[in-house]
């Protein structure tokens, strides 16, 4: 909710637009910071939120998203130098995941890039970049602007969704996963795109926020046969770990907030140089990259880990031969869908071919049971159902 | 056309220097010039019917020894009225001190003993420090990254000179080396009009003023420099500058460099993150693996290559070099001699009543203002030779200081401030003067942005102060003349080491160029 700029200081955190519906949600008065925002951490039981979105339909208010608008006939151009991928590549329509990276080649954010028109994208992310968004754009006939708080946006996920928005009148049967289509809405309009951070069946939604709290009323009635609820960003973490996707500032640093000169990633070390487009042009870290590519210079890899047992490796340091210090853990559950015991790994590359042990610290009553297991390094995603790809989409 | 293994974009000293180089080892080179001739800020021209400048830059001082001697100037027609000549502190009182030797090394006038011990103690404790830098001159810039091509054993050496110079001299020059000409000169020194002069020369060219911090810095700089031999002097060349262009273009040819001129570049052409060559504003496209820009970097990466060619901060980077220009030119065609009150027109004249007129003399620029007592450098090479001006007639040629480079009050106005102010300031220590001038021409450092292509109309092609120097010359991670894009090159005064008609910064890219060292 807008609030006078004067006053901000009132008021440390912001409300979304779907503040009066969550916050009369949330049993549980569960509250953390999502980028300057009050965000629901938990509504009521964690796991039957998590449940939910594997087996129902769930809504989760993304608004606190950091959402950037580019646009202008060298818009596309822009984003080319800009991010990893080929933007000018993308379809009128299309989504895709991007990342970008700062001079030496270390990634500065990840997100998603959604084309909305010919000349006109709208980037998605987890950090503030406007500064440097607005350097990257001198020299090109494109504008960019920060619209987080202009776009009001919920994610509907679950294996269930494809049948709510079905019920609240939106038809997306044919909507192929990252593709948008947009409907007639109250007075206005509702993007929905095929896209989501659960690695399931979902959509994302996008309105205004003047539309938001009738567009919250709207699917929870239309979901109510499916069981749809509000989840919290625990369960959502959960699912993500699942999916096996990264989280800026969680997974890796972002090269201008790292204070230590080790701790950025180059999109190789992070397991995303699938991304890059080296035939598109320049791009902002290529020369680094490719110095990285060719002397074979990269560091570290990032990987997906087994663990056995049923304790997380939350926060583990890894070990080659149980001795010499060979990386860390980022993330760490164990999963109930794919019911494994998983964790994000940086471990050095000159250590991927040793015996890797996880050094596990539990915390059980008060004090800390020390567990030293073997890991062994694995493919990710953890859970990769094919109802996530299915179109059209499964009615469940 | 022949193949080619190098194009260099500017005719300018640099330009000129860098191409000879490359061509006497053995690469075909050649140099594109936008305007008639080549020269740069050494080019002179006529501004009034029968009257020539004798260019942008009238006075040499900073002449690389390795262009001058390698390249054999002498032999290619340069010659000098004086490798000495002296300056005048003009008093509006007639009470001149004259300076003659390199840096002063005597004075002559009135002025009290204790004055002239101290004077004679400062002036060698500066020479001896710029004496310790001038080596850096003839080097590429270290970098502190890993791997960077840096060459450690010259390193070493020079940095043992500096260290040689004893630890008393050694600490007061770690003292001295950022603090600014005005503490220096009001601890040890008492005359205004030397005070003034050597806060003038501290800060010519700069955009600095005599309290600004680091401004001792480019004294030391100015004073690293050598014509014929001796350091800190001062040269005339026969001829004015544009023997200087011409005797360096002729060298160049004789080493087989071709010289175009009327050839602006509009674009420096890439395929496949490579330079491939360069295209003309007349569309022709020419081809090299090599492209070395000898025009201001910032132009260069900017408006040549494109931000699209860089990475965001190296953009970033390059675009926040400050390159504001306080320098003005004024040249004036006299029906005669001009008589500054008794002193020796074969001098370099100074108006600089000392150093707070100095000071007083940058405050408006900062605001985009004309002052109303400029501060300037006269010489009239029209009292050494004919040549410049009708026989009988006379040439003025003055570099005044401050001129705002982006104006409040407007382009014609604030150049008509400009002139009045600085007539004014002639009109009083020349009486008469403004009653012979028979033509003019006044250049802000806009015009010269404009005519030379120097953005900001800055002397060294992006300004020179301790930010802006070394590995940080002309941006952090640019500063071994390699540009980030393979096959680029930097060269021009906005290179370390900075600008002045010198040919030092053209000559350490060649070498570069000739080891293939791109860190
Ligand atoms: C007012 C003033 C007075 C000065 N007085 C002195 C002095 O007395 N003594 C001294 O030593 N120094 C003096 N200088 C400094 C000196 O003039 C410069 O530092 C010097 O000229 C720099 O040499 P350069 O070769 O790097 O560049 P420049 O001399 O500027 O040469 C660059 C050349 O590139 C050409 N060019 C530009 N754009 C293009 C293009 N797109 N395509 C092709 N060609 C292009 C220009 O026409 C020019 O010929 C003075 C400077 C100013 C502003």
């Amino acid at each position: 909710m807008k609030v006078e700029p004067r006053l901000h200081f009132h008021n440390l955190l912001l409300k979304t637009p779907f503040h009066a519906r969550t916050s009369a949600a949330n049993l549980l008065n569960q509250w953390g910071n999502w980028s300057g925002y009050t965000t629901a951490l938990a509504f009521g039981d964690e796991a039957m939120e998590f449940s939910a979105i594997r087996n129902a339909a769930t809504l989760y208010d993304l608004c606190p998203m950091v959402k950037y608008r580019f646009t202008g006939p060298e818009a596309a151009a822009c984003l080319d130098r800009l991010t990893l991928r080929a933007a000018s590549k993308l379809s009128v329509g299309g989504v895709h995941y991007t990342a970008w990276c700062d001079d030496a080649g270390k990634l500065l954010d990840d997100g998603t890039l959604f084309r909305l028109g010919p000349e006109d994208f709208r980037l998605c992310c987890q950090e503030r970049h406007l500064p440097w968004l607005l350097d990257s754009a001198l020299g090109f006939d494109a504008h960019v602007r920060e619209e987080t708080e202009e776009v009001a946006a919920l994610s509907l996920q679950g294996p269930c969704s494809a049948s709510v928005l079905q019920a609240a009148g939106f038809d997306v049967s044919s909507l192929k996963p990252f593709r948008m289509a947009t409907f007639p809405f109250g007075s206005g309009t509702l993007m929905i795109s095929r896209t989501g951070f659960t690695g399931d069946l979902g959509y994302e939604l996008w309105t205004t926020p003047d539309q938001a709290l009738a567009l919250w009323d709207h699917l929870m009635a239309a979901g109510r046969a499916w069981g749809i609820r509000p989840i919290g960003s625990n369960a959502l973490n959960l699912a993500r770990i699942e999916a096996g996707f990264v989280i800026t500032n969680m997974d890796f640093i972002p090269a201008d907030q790292a204070v230590r000169e080790d701790r950025t990633r180059s999109p190789i070390e992070m397991a995303l140089d699938w991304m890059i487009d080296w035939d598109k042009g320049h791009f902002n870290g290529r020369r680094a990259l490719l110095a990285e590519q060719e002397g074979k210079t990269s560091r570290w890899a990032f990987v997906g880990l087994d663990v056995p047992g049923n304790v997380p490796a939350t926060g583990a340091v890894i070990y080659a031969g149980k001795t010499r210090e060979a990386g860390f853990v980022t993330a760490a559950e164990w999963l109930p869908t794919a019911k494994r015991n998983v964790a994000l790994a940086h471990i050095e590359r000159k250590y991927m071919k040793s015996d890797l042990w996880a050094d596990i610290y539990a915390l059980r009553e008060l004090q800390y049971a020390r567990l030293m297991l073997p890991v062994t390094v694995t493919e990710r995603p953890f859970f990769n159902p094919a109802r996530k790809r299915a179109t059209p989409p499964g009615r469940f | 056309m022949p193949s080619l293994d190098c194009i260099v974009i500017g005719g300018g000293t640099n330009g000129l220097a860098c191409a000879a180089r490359l061509a006497r080892k053995g690469r075909r080179v050649l140099v594109l010039e936008a305007s008639g001739t080549p020269g740069g800020g050494a080019a002179g021209g006529e501004f009034a019917p029968g009257f020539r400048s004798p260019g942008l830059a009238h006075i040499v001082h900073m002449i690389d020894p390795r262009v001058a001697d390698i390249l054999a100037l002498d032999r290619h027609g340069l010659r000098y009225h004086t490798t000495s000549l002296a300056s005048s502190a003009l008093a509006a009182t007639g009470d001149h001190l004259r300076l003659d030797g390199a840096f002063g090394a005597s004075l002559t006038g009135t002025i009290g003993a204790e004055d002239r011990a101290a004077w004679a103690d400062l002036r060698a404790r500066l020479m001896r420090f710029a004496a310790a830098l001038a080596p850096f001159r003839g080097l590429t810039p270290p970098r502190l990254a890993r791997a960077s091509g840096n060459d450690w054993a010259q390193l070493a050496r020079l940095g043992l000179g500096v260290r040689r110079m004893g630890k008393t001299d050694f600490r007061e020059f770690l003292r001295m080396f950022l603090i600014n000409v005005w503490d220096v000169l009001n601890d040890e020194l008492s005359d205004e009009r030397l005070k003034g002069l050597v806060a003038f020369d501290a800060t010519l060219g700069s955009w600095l003023g005599p309290r600004s911090p680091n401004s001792l810095l480019l004294l030391l700089n100015r004073l690293s420099g050598e014509v014929a031999g001796q350091q800190g002097a001062l040269a005339l060349p026969k001829g004015g500058m544009p023997a200087v262009a011409a005797a360096l273009a002729s060298a160049a040819e004789a080493a087989g460099v071709r010289i175009r001129t009327s050839a602006a570049v509009a674009r420096i052409d890439v395929v496949g993150d490579c330079v491939i060559g360069v295209t003309l504003a007349n569309g022709e496209e020419l081809r090299a693996p090599r492209v070395v820009s000898a025009i201001s970097p910032k132009t260069t990466l900017l408006s040549l290559l494109g931000p699209r060619h860089l990475d965001t901060g190296a953009m970033m980077r390059i675009r926040h070099q400050k390159s504001r220009g306080g320098a003005a030119k004024l040249h004036l065609a006299l029906s005669a001699l001009p008589d500054f009150m008794g002193a020796d027109p074969k001098t370099r004249l100074v108006i600089a009543p000392g150093a707070d007129h100095v000071e007083r003399a940058f405050n408006p620029v900062k605001y985009g203002e004309v002052p109303t007592a400029p501060v300037m450098e006269v010489v009239i090479p029209s009292a050494f030779e004919p040549g410049l001006a009708p026989d009988g007639l006379h040439v003025l040629s003055a570099v005044v200081q401050y001129a705002p480079h982006a104006p409040k009050a407007g382009e014609d106005a604030a150049r008509a401030a400009m002139l009045e102010a600085t007539l004014a300031t002639l009109e009083s220590h020349a009486p008469g003067i403004r009653k012979l001038i028979v033509g003019q021409e006044m250049l802000m450092p806009y015009d010269i942005e404009r005519r030379y292509g120097m953005p900001g109309g800055n002397w060294h092609h992006g300004e020179l102060s301790a930010e802006q120097m070394l590995f940080l010359r002309p941006a952090p991670g640019m500063a071994q003349y390699a540009s980030p894009v393979p096959g680029l090159w930097l060269a021009s005064a906005g290179t370390h080491p900075g600008g002045g008609i010198s040919g030092a910064s053209g000559w350490n890219a060649a070498g570069r160029i000739l080891q293939e060292v791109r860190a």
